[in-house]
């Protein structure tokens, strides 16, 4: 694989595609939002059960991308334990990393989500990057209505 | 001699020699081909997105810009006695390529999407009410659906579908069932962009017509492979894009048969589409003006009309025999490797191929034949319906046009191959 391909798809990233994690429904959820990139046709529904203001468990379903599913399965692991305002930080932090690229102190901070670093060589894949977070922000937000990176 | 018999050098009449083109030849005339694509040549596969250019059709819009711009149909000056002429030239020669009988046929539009929707807002209101039908076909573009969807909603019609089959060809028996009293317009495209598919039109026009039911053509990626006429089809309507067919984007043509043209009322109001205004009554202008609100594509129309020479020139005969040739290698080739999946045998194919490779995502897919150059479309093809037809969500397709080689062919596979190594 040529090295900007590497970059993209990263062992981690092809392993939490082709086996995500926190995949399948979650009983006693409390949110639910669905999202979906009318482009590709990837569709996912994210779970996530919150008690106290902290997201205990985050779960997701459906179809999609190597690196939508493994965003997906990423981030239902690293947001267990934070707050709606701890997530709205990590994504934009997130978001940066898949739009801008790696910047200083990101591995640190952005732990295994760092792993998606490749993506802002694809500027048409940051949507799939963000999908799965665009859908638990607007689970957490209360939203009624699918979301949809369009 | 018996009549009929004669004897000349060359292929038996009854087996015309193919007609060729020389591959290296038409690239040379398409500058957007010379460039590499991360570090790779270019190898584009996404024709039945958006064609390239040939040379004539860029240096027919410059030219235009840079010697005639000015409106057209207004003005008593040179500039724009020349700019008229070159949009109205263009329409004899679009409507001369599609077999029409007279230009004023020929409606310039925006490109097949507009046309539909022309035809939907001005023959459809007119002729359906509640409880009518519409006819479409499973394959058809987003494009060819929801114009008539919006059509139905308004006026309490339903909007019928002829079923595909599991080759991806239309099901007739079902277009006879479907084809009833109450059934409006039957739209139906030429050619599916999302299988190649080329539908037996003849047949198809003939049924509904037998019926009494007017036939929309939906020649987008019809024309620029097989090319049409609309005479000979027996269609009331056929809609396509100038920027499938190598001419610029932005412009597309409506050919209506001149009865229809004529008791339609006007789509949209605005200049050039009138003859007389006052605040009490306005009249409309003759055809085609009466459908071309505003000052049109002037520039397109004139690429369009470039694009037409040019694809004249090289010859449609020898267009299909190339890109057929290129189909069936690809077809072949693709077949052999494992775990992909082909979409569609269809009894007839113009230049498509749609696939899967086994689990992974078309979009990823896209993008690793990206990193080789190649450029494919990855996705639902604005025809939904249709994967949902197959269960899928989504599809690679590659699609050719007269400039492709079979070199293009194999780095396709060599990409695929690439692509099952990385997600082995």
């Amino acid at each position: 694989m040529s090295s900007e391909l590497s970059d993209l798809y990263q062992e981690v990233v092809l392993d939490h595609g082709k086996h995500p994690r926190n995949f399948g429904p979650l009983e006693g959820a409390t949110h639910h939002a669905e999202g979906l990139n009318p482009l590709c046709g990837d569709h996912f529904t994210v779970h996530a059960k919150v008690e106290d203001g902290v997201v205990r468990e985050a779960r997701f379903e459906g179809s999609g991308c190597a690196i939508s599913k493994a965003s997906a399965s990423v981030m239902t692991g690293i947001v267990k334990g934070k707050t709606a305002a701890e997530i709205e930080r990590i994504f934009e932090r997130f978001h940066r990393l898949v739009t801008e690229g790696p910047a200083e102190g990101d591995e640190e901070d952005l732990g295994k989500l760092a792993v998606f670093g490749g993506v802002h060589d694809y500027p048409t894949r940051v949507k799939c990057a963000s999908l799965a977070w665009h859908a638990l922000r607007a689970a957490l937000g209360g939203a009624r209505e699918p979301v949809s990176t369009e | 001699m018996i009549a009929g018999s004669t004897t000349r050098a060359g292929p038996p009449a009854d087996r015309p020699a193919a007609p060729r083109l020389d591959p290296a030849a038409i690239r040379a005339e398409f500058p957007i081909l010379r460039q590499t694509v991360r570090g790779k040549p270019l190898v584009y596969l996404d024709n039945a997105a958006t064609t390239q250019k040939p040379r004539a059709v860029i240096d027919a819009v410059r030219r235009y810009y840079e010697e005639d711009n000015a409106n057209v149909h207004r003005g008593v000056h040179l500039l724009s006695e020349r700019a008229t002429r070159g949009y109205e030239e263009a329409r004899v020669k679009v409507g001369r390529f599609v077999g029409a009988r007279d230009p004023r046929e020929v409606v310039f539009t925006r490109g097949t999407t507009e046309s539909v929707n022309l035809v939907a807002q001005t023959f459809g209101r007119t002729r359906v009410g509640a409880g009518d039908e519409v006819l479409v076909t499973g394959m058809e573009h987003h494009s060819n659906i929801v114009p008539w969807q919006l059509l139905c909603a308004e006026k309490g019609a339903a909007l019928k579908v002829v079923p595909v089959t599991d080759a991806g060809d239309l099901d007739l028996d079902a277009l006879d069932r479907l084809l009833g009293p109450r059934t409006r317009i039957l739209a139906v495209t030429q050619v599916s962009n999302a299988l190649g598919t080329v539908n037996p039109l003849p047949e198809i026009v003939a049924r509904a017509k037998a019926k009494g039911v007017p036939v929309l053509v939906d020649g987008a990626q019809g024309v620029p492979h097989l090319g049409f006429d609309v005479l000979a089809s027996g269609a009331d309507f056929y809609a396509f894009s100038g920027h499938k067919m190598y001419g610029p984007t932005g412009i597309g043509v409506l050919w209506g048969k001149r009865e229809h043209l004529d008791a339609m009322p006007p789509w949209q109001g605005g200049g050039d589409m009138i003859l007389s205004v006052t605040f009490e009554k306005t009249t409309w202008n003759a055809l085609p003006y009466k459908y071309e609100a505003g000052t049109p594509h002037i520039a397109g129309a004139i690429g369009l009309g470039a694009a037409v020479d040019w694809l004249s020139g090289v010859g449609l005969a020898a267009i299909a025999a190339h890109e057929e040739a290129l189909v069936a290698r690809a077809v072949e080739a693709l077949g052999e490797i494992p775990e992909l999946r082909l979409f569609g045998t269809p009894r007839r194919r113009a230049a498509v191929v749609s696939f899967l490779l086994g689990d992974v995502h078309p979009h990823d897919l896209a993008t690793i034949l990206d990193r080789h150059g190649i450029a494919v479309r990855a996705g639902h093809h604005c025809a939904q319906p249709l994967m949902q037809r197959f269960g899928v969500a989504a599809t690679a397709r590659a699609s050719f046009a007269a400039y492709n080689t079979l070199e293009d062919v194999d780095a396709l596979v060599r990409g695929l191959q690439a692509a099952r190594e990385v997600f082995a």
